[in-house]
């Protein structure tokens, strides 16, 4: 009976979402207002329409209906009650279901916003959103309802909608139960974040679709919508270091990012949301860029839906698997109509949307912009074909291939060395015209003899250069970035030197002292610089206010901060992001791991540390049907003692005689520390007794860098992303200007 | 003579073969594989069944297995190019963690590059278009602003005083 209600206030949902785009669209041609406000109307129901369904499937879940298909699958006896209503997001019915959800919530939100400057857009900030939301609503009521039952007929058991000729409803005595790698804090609150990420880029997304279908190109529309795609990048950041600190707690391999399909899907999005983000500046300081930034939103919406699309069709896990299921061709009809659509209306203002101001010069900052966009299209290509070919592949030859981290790596990381370069370069050139001289004034001998010193030193070291980069075309793409970031820092030398000295003085004190790796050494050097860069602005503005205001250095620090939040909050973010790679390079390049069995008593060493294996016990837990295997371990650095871990693994069950095991779990028992983390694993693979475990441990060198960068990062984009008064009507910029500081800047 | 080789012969090659694998068994014995000269190879190969899960850190019953092989052919003395060509000759290129370098696969070598620097071209004329010079703009901005000049950090600052004094 609920499940009947729930299903049919789902269709009568998508009903009136589908009435909101008639309404809005015979609103615009025949010119009524009253038209337009009942498709406005209509689009507030329908979150409260979804509520009302979600609630009546959070009440199944709650109360062990496993007659219905979904609550069988994700949710059993033993679970506790938060599990079986954040089960609603564990499986791919409710997941949709919660994505509609939030659509509904947000076009909702959006919708209540004051209108008045802005009539024009409404209707087709409704059609938009309305027709992505009836979208995602079809797909339950059509393909994924959550609601269908279990039904006996002479063909087995299956899920049906409605019943089927000569069925019973079939109700099993407990569920399979969520998976119990799912069952962490992390990966419960990791979906929700990423959907909030998806969800609100359809926003900027709709409103620049009404600005184009109303022919209003001016920034408008970039303006309204640029808390909505700030709030939307972080919302998406945070479900992205979620799930790389649930796959480091969880999963039990030593890492927090894997290059998986699953995760790249979630990243492509955030790429081109974050070159978005940064080249919306331009367009409002200075008018340029509005067919880029059109052709940047239309991407990140057609990867919001493309990413969904991989994560729950079953395309990654094979093509056919694509062919059989009905969702596959459903979504890619959906993704290319939209993008064809988009790119159609694109096409036809291209016109309109010409540059208001000329290019000043290569070194402008708007210059250094667009070589950011440049390398973050970069990143995501290297994703795009990375996720894509292995499908192609079994496509044209039906031999599936596997696209993993080695590959990933190699292709990513010289143009994110690149773009933390330019993170050191961006914020000393000024809008407009570079605050360096002209490049006709380079002094060439120089220049010339600057660049040859790494020619030099390759030539004369050649052999143990390329040993370091491990292979030729890593020589090549290297010294072609030495070489070009090189030539940048002379052009910007004046305002550069002092940084790029305290980072050579790093390098070469860590060359020393900590590592000869070229790659690392490369990376803490821009580290630094761009640190060095970043503080220096922080250093100079405060001082600058402090003495023009008289305020005392702390007073004046936050103040600046506070006005100029959208800067500083952008140089917070900066920061944050090189405390991140300070970890990155840590954990990719000197991650240490050892393996081996060993007695009560006797001890493993790595890297400086001893780990020794105390004790192990096995209980099983039967009202949560699953057994714990807990090992002690003694950690010892040197002759100090540091204390106990208790790495632990567990065994999950199907049934309460617990005799069918489904998955193990390896939690790691875990020392963390700014200069390393010791991860030790009580490894699954080997049976363990008190007379002998095995265990695995890895040293993460430097990996909690990542995590108080990633905090940081928050703490930035809300500083970034935190509401002004009225933060829609910042004033009109003055073309022509070089400098235009404001409070939105 | 020649009878007697006939019979010397086989013996000593029989002599030899068991001498051998006596003396291969010994340095296998003496070199038994470690759960790390294990890992170091399966972590440069795929589970042949999951998603995406490296063989060192698959918790499948079956991937336990493809460990256990691995060191029974390390045991065996196997070099580490043989086993991992037994298991793509097995289980297909999947294995590996990057396509193989041959035929297709090249694609997702060039692709990337080719578009990348094809979207470094088209970029790179779009701002040569953009820069074209005009007359009035240059003189507009030089007057509103000395930003034709080598900036100093007095000029920063004096910048930013003048700024913060406009909005108090």
């Amino acid at each position: 009976m609920i499940a009947d209600f729930g299903y049919g206030i789902l269709v009568v949902s998508l009903l009136v979402s589908l009435y909101s785009v008639g309404a809005a669209l015979t609103g615009v041609k025949v010119k009524s207002t009253a038209l337009v406000e009942s498709a406005r109307r209509a689009m507030l129901l329908t979150w409260p329409l979804i509520t009302v369904s979600a609630l009546a499937l959070i009440y199944l879940l709650v109360n062990n209906h496993y007659e219905i298909s979904f609550v069988y699958e994700v949710t059993s006896r033993s679970m506790p009650t938060y599990l079986k209503i954040t089960a609603w997001w564990g499986g791919q019915a409710g997941s949709l279901v919660f994505w509609s959800w939030l659509m509904a919530a947000f076009a909702s939100l959006v919708t209540l916003r004051k209108w008045d400057r802005d009539r024009e857009f409404l209707p087709w900030v409704i059609v938009v959103s309305s027709v992505t939301l009836a979208f995602f609503l079809m797909m339950s009521v059509v393909f994924e309802n959550p609601f269908a039952r279990l039904y006996q007929t002479f063909e087995g058991i299956n899920a049906h909608t409605f019943a089927p000729a000569d069925s019973v409803v079939f109700t099993p005595a407990d569920g399979r139960g969520l998976n119990p790698l799912l069952r962490h804090p992390g990966m419960i609150i990791h979906p929700p974040m990423l959907y909030l990420g998806f969800v609100s880029y359809v926003i900027p997304y709709a409103f620049a679709m009404a600005a184009l279908i109303t022919g209003r190109t001016d920034d408008r529309w970039i303006r309204i919508t640029r808390r909505w795609s700030l709030w939307a990048w972080l919302f998406l950041s945070f479900g992205l270091v979620l799930g790389g600190r649930w796959a480091y707690d969880v999963l039990g391999w030593g890492g927090y990012w894997g290059w998986d399909p699953v995760e790249i899907a979630a990243f492509m999005p955030w790429l081109t949301g974050t070159a978005f983000l940064h080249s919306v500046m331009i367009q409002e300081k200075r008018g340029q860029f509005k067919q880029w930034n059109m052709i940047l939103v239309i991407l990140t919406y057609a990867l919001v839906i493309f990413g969904t699309f991989l994560t729950r069709s079953g395309v990654l896990s094979s093509v056919h698997a694509f062919a059989s299921s009905p969702i596959g061709p459903f979504f890619m009809g959906f993704v290319a109509l939209t993008l064809i659509a988009s790119i159609a209306l694109l096409i036809w203002r291209w016109p309109d949307l010409g540059s208001e101001t000329e290019m000043k010069s290569m070194l402008s900052r708007e210059a250094l912009f667009l070589l950011n966009n440049l390398l973050f299209m970069s990143v995501l290509v290297v994703c795009f074909v990375g996720v894509i070919y292995p499908l192609v592949s079994e496509l044209a030859t039906g031999s599936k291939v596997t696209v993993g981290p080695p590959w990933y790596e190699f292709s990513t990381s010289p143009l994110f060395a690149m773009l933390m370069f330019l993170m050191a370069i961006a914020p000393l050139s000024s809008w407009g015209l570079s605050s360096q001289e002209k490049l006709s004034n380079i002094n060439k001998p120089v220049l010339g003899g600057i660049l040859a010193v790494p020619l030099v030193a390759y030539a004369l070291w050649w052999n143990r250069i390329t040993e370091m980069m491990g292979s030729w075309p890593g020589v090549v793409v290297s010294l072609a970035i030495v070489l070009i970031a090189l030539g940048l820092m002379y052009l910007f030398r004046k305002l550069l030197w002092q940084a790029a000295l305290v980072a050579s003085a790093v390098a070469v004190y860590l060359s020393f002292t900590y590592t000869t790796n070229l790659i690392a050494l490369i990376g803490f050097f821009l580290v630094t610089l761009v640190l060095m860069v970043t503080l220096r602005e922080f250093w100079r503005a405060t001082r600058a206010r402090q003495h023009a205001q008289q305020e005392n250095f702390a007073l004046a620090f936050i103040r600046l901060v506070g006005r100029n939040r959208r800067r500083y909050g952008g140089y917070i973010i900066h920061v944050s992001m090189m405390l991140m790679a300070i970890g990155i390079l840590g954990i990719e390049l000197f991650q240490k791991e050892t393996q081996g069995q060993v007695a009560a008593g006797e001890a493993l060493d790595i890297a400086g540390y001893t780990v020794q294996f105390e004790d192990v016990a096995s209980w099983n837990n039967p009202s949560e049907q699953v057994n714990y295997t807990r090992a002690v371990v003694s950690i010892y650095k040197g002759d100090q003692y540091l204390g106990q871990l208790y790495p632990r693994k567990d065994m999950y069950f199907s049934d309460q005689q617990m005799t069918t095991a489904t998955q193990p779990m390896s939690i790691p028992g875990n020392l963390s520390s700014f200069k390393d983390d010791l991860y030790v694993l009580l490894v699954d693979w080997e049976p363990a007794s008190a007379s002998g475990a095995t265990f695995k441990i890895y040293v993460n060198p430097l990996v909690n860098w990542l995590w108080i960068g990633s905090l940081l990062f928050f703490i930035g984009v809300i500083i970034a992303a935190w509401p002004d008064k009225d933060p829609e009507y910042a004033p009109a910029r003055a073309r022509g200007k070089a400098y235009q500081p404001s409070s939105a800047d | 003579m020649k009878r007697h080789l006939r019979i010397v012969l086989p013996v000593l090659a029989l002599t030899l073969l068991v001498a051998g694998l006596a003396f291969n068994a010994a340095l296998a014995q003496g070199s038994a594989p470690t759960d790390d000269d294990v890992n170091a190879i399966a972590k440069q190969l795929y589970c042949p069944v999951c998603e995406n899960t490296p063989l060192d850190v698959c918790p499948t019953e079956a991937c336990r297995q493809w460990r256990e092989l691995i060191r029974q052919q390390l045991a065996d003395g196997w070099t580490e190019d043989q086993i991992k060509q037994y298991f793509v000759e097995n289980y297909g290129a999947r294995v590996l963690g990057e396509p193989p370098r041959s035929g297709l696969n090249w694609v997702v070598y060039l692709l990337p590059p080719a578009l990348i620097l094809a979207g470094a071209f088209v970029l790179f004329r779009a701002m040569r278009t953009w820069m074209k010079p005009t007359v009035t703009e240059p003189a507009a901005g030089a007057a509103e602003t000395p930003q034709s000049a080598a900036p100093s950090q007095d000029e920063y600052i004096s910048k930013f005083e003048e700024e913060l004094r406009k909005r108090k």
